[in-house]
């Protein structure tokens, strides 16, 4: 096996479209990956606050998407929280 | 009717001059009146890669300035009498020129010529706003690496900003074993981020190098890339080439999908 494969257990192809995917996103948007960074750990807060999540697998990144059959795509937010147990912190 | 087209990429190192260069051989071979201008003032290259390095009397600047007629400055390739290249200046620098000069250049040579192409210096700066200003059409191209594609996304943008006619795409130093093995994004995955339409697609050849080395553009010789920019040049004048990594007697597509088969 050879050793990049090694060390990410992807093929290098694949690693280099989803880096460019998410890099021309945040180029074309002006925003940084540590911009990304300090809205997911908002976001973990204030969820963290009702359920109980996983704060190490929450994936929080850019994408485009096509609203409301719009023709352009335009940049959209998107967040994936894994939740450990749904059931509210007893706020309620 | 004729058309200037500008071959550019942003980053450097990727292959526009030796792009321009067959591109321009190639259209020639095809009986097409070509001028090649090399717009890179103060790093000019495109005489070299063309083996007319020792011709040179006058340059663009020169044109520009007024210092000599077009006619004097164009230098007739060695072996298409077609083909002729405009070199570039090389002890001045991009400010020597403006768009509206660059617009003026092309204009005049529309009367002689089917084909103005135009080697773009890398950048997204002065050298390159006088390149794009006077075309119809531009090819951009790319190499399957991640920062060769970032810096033609950024190149692609600029260029529908400025309401270019056509954007086309052109990959160049494909390897189609790398791609086989994922270690290599392919020609639709660059064609899918990108979002413009393909032209073509140059396999990793050293046939280049020597070619290169001697100052003889391959386009038409049999050679992968020789046949590969010979399809891009029937593709501009308007021929139905399906894509394929020649040398490889299968189309980019069917071998990869085929290999997936087999696997």
């Amino acid at each position: 096996m050879n050793p990049v494969r090694r060390v990410f257990g992807r093929r290098s192809g694949e690693i280099a479209r989803k880096r460019l995917k998410l890099l021309l996103v945040a180029d074309k948007t002006n925003c940084s990956p540590e911009f990304l960074e300090m809205i997911k750990d908002d976001i973990l807060q204030v969820v963290s606050k009702y359920v109980d999540i996983d704060a190490g697998e929450i994936e929080v990144g850019l994408t485009k998407a096509f609203f409301c059959g719009s023709l352009e795509s335009v940049p959209a937010l998107y967040t994936n929280i894994p939740i450990r147990c749904l059931s509210y912190k007893g706020i309620i | 009717m004729s058309e200037v087209i500008v071959i550019t990429s942003g980053k450097g190192g990727v292959g526009k001059t030796t792009t321009s260069a067959n591109i321009g051989t190639g259209l020639a071979m095809l009986g097409m009146r070509v001028a090649l201008i090399d717009t890179d003032i103060g790093l000019r290259n495109l005489d070299v890669v063309m083996g007319l390095e020792n011709r040179i009397v006058y340059n663009l600047v020169d044109v520009v300035e007024g210092n000599c007629r077009m006619k004097q400055a164009l230098i007739r390739d060695k072996r298409y009498p077609n083909l002729y290249l405009l070199p570039s200046a090389q002890t001045r620098d991009k400010s020597a020129v403006n768009p509206e000069q660059m617009i003026k250049l092309t204009e005049d040579l529309k009367d002689d010529f089917d084909y103005i192409l135009l080697d773009c210096p890398a950048g997204i700066e002065q050298g390159f706003r006088n390149a794009i200003a006077g075309a119809d059409r531009a090819l951009v191209v790319t190499t399957p690496e991640v920062s060769a594609i970032r810096d033609a996304d950024r190149i692609i943008g600029l260029l529908e900003a400025k309401d270019m006619g056509q954007i086309q795409l052109i990959v160049n130093r494909v390897r189609t074993d790398m791609v086989r093995r994922g270690d290599m994004m392919s020609v639709d995955d660059v064609m899918d981020i990108l979002a413009v339409p393909l032209l073509g697609a140059i396999p990793d050849d050293e046939s280049i190098v020597v070619s290169t080395n001697q100052g003889e553009p391959l386009a038409g010789t049999d050679t992968p890339s020789g046949q590969a920019y010979l399809d891009i040049c029937k593709r501009l004048l308007g021929e139905e080439i399906p894509l394929s990594l020649p040398g490889t007697g299968r189309g980019l597509l069917s071998r990869i999908t085929g290999l997936l088969k087999r696997a």
